[in-house]
């Protein structure tokens, strides 16, 4: 909501098993970022989106 | 038959009393519905009668599978939280549990068209400047 550039799914992972398939999700919370990049576990706001920044080479 | 709790339902109509702004959920179902479908609608239903400011519109992923393009929902239950426009936010399977919660934050932040960040937050996420596509994997607690 924050930025226009970012979509943001949440997705109950027993009920679709291919994509915790397709993530390798071994612990929640999984967030995936544009497919490729992923960081596991919670995650304070700021250290979010320094993944993200980080994730599109920023 | 309801899904919430009397005593849940008076605790949101509470939270949602600062809603200023109309905000529209958007549901994905089909036809003949799957049993998490029919309880997320159960429960959107119950959830949008708690203001005035909300609405909520159920489509048929199939029949109006267009509509369900343009919103990106490639599967289903989907929940798709719109305020005067689309900000990206979804919901995939029954929000209940944890999720619940962060449904009803989320209605919260867009009721306000606020996301309620920290300015340092924001002036980093001003930094994102390409598409970015979050899913965020949890399970039900």
């Amino acid at each position: 909501m924050a930025s226009d550039q970012i979509s943001a799914d949440m997705v109950e992972g027993s009920e679709f098993p291919f994509l915790v398939t397709r993530y390798n999700v071994q612990g929640v919370p999984h967030t995936v970022i544009n497919e490729e990049h992923s960081v596991v576990g919670p995650q304070k706001e700021i250290d979010l989106v320094k993944a993200v920044l980080k994730a599109i080479g920023k | 038959m309801g899904v919430l709790k009397e005593k849940d339902k008076n605790k949101v109509k509470e939270l949602f009393k600062d809603i200023d702004h109309d905000v529209t959920i958007v549901m994905f179902t089909q036809e003949i519905e799957c049993p998490h479908c029919e309880m997320t609608r159960t429960m959107l239903e119950e959830v949008s009668g708690l203001s005035e400011k909300l609405s909520l519109e159920v489509h048929d992923f199939v029949a109006d599978k267009d509509l369900a393009e343009k919103y990106g929902v490639d599967k289903i239950p989907a929940t798709v939280l719109v305020g005067e426009k689309d900000y990206g936010i979804r919901f995939f399977g029954v929000p209940a549990g944890y999720e619940f919660t962060v449904l009803i934050e989320e209605i919260r932040e867009v009721g306000k068209r606020d996301p309620g960040l920290k300015d340092k937050v924001m002036s980093e996420l001003a930094k994102v400047d390409q598409p970015v596509h979050l899913q965020v994997l949890i399970s039900p607690t």
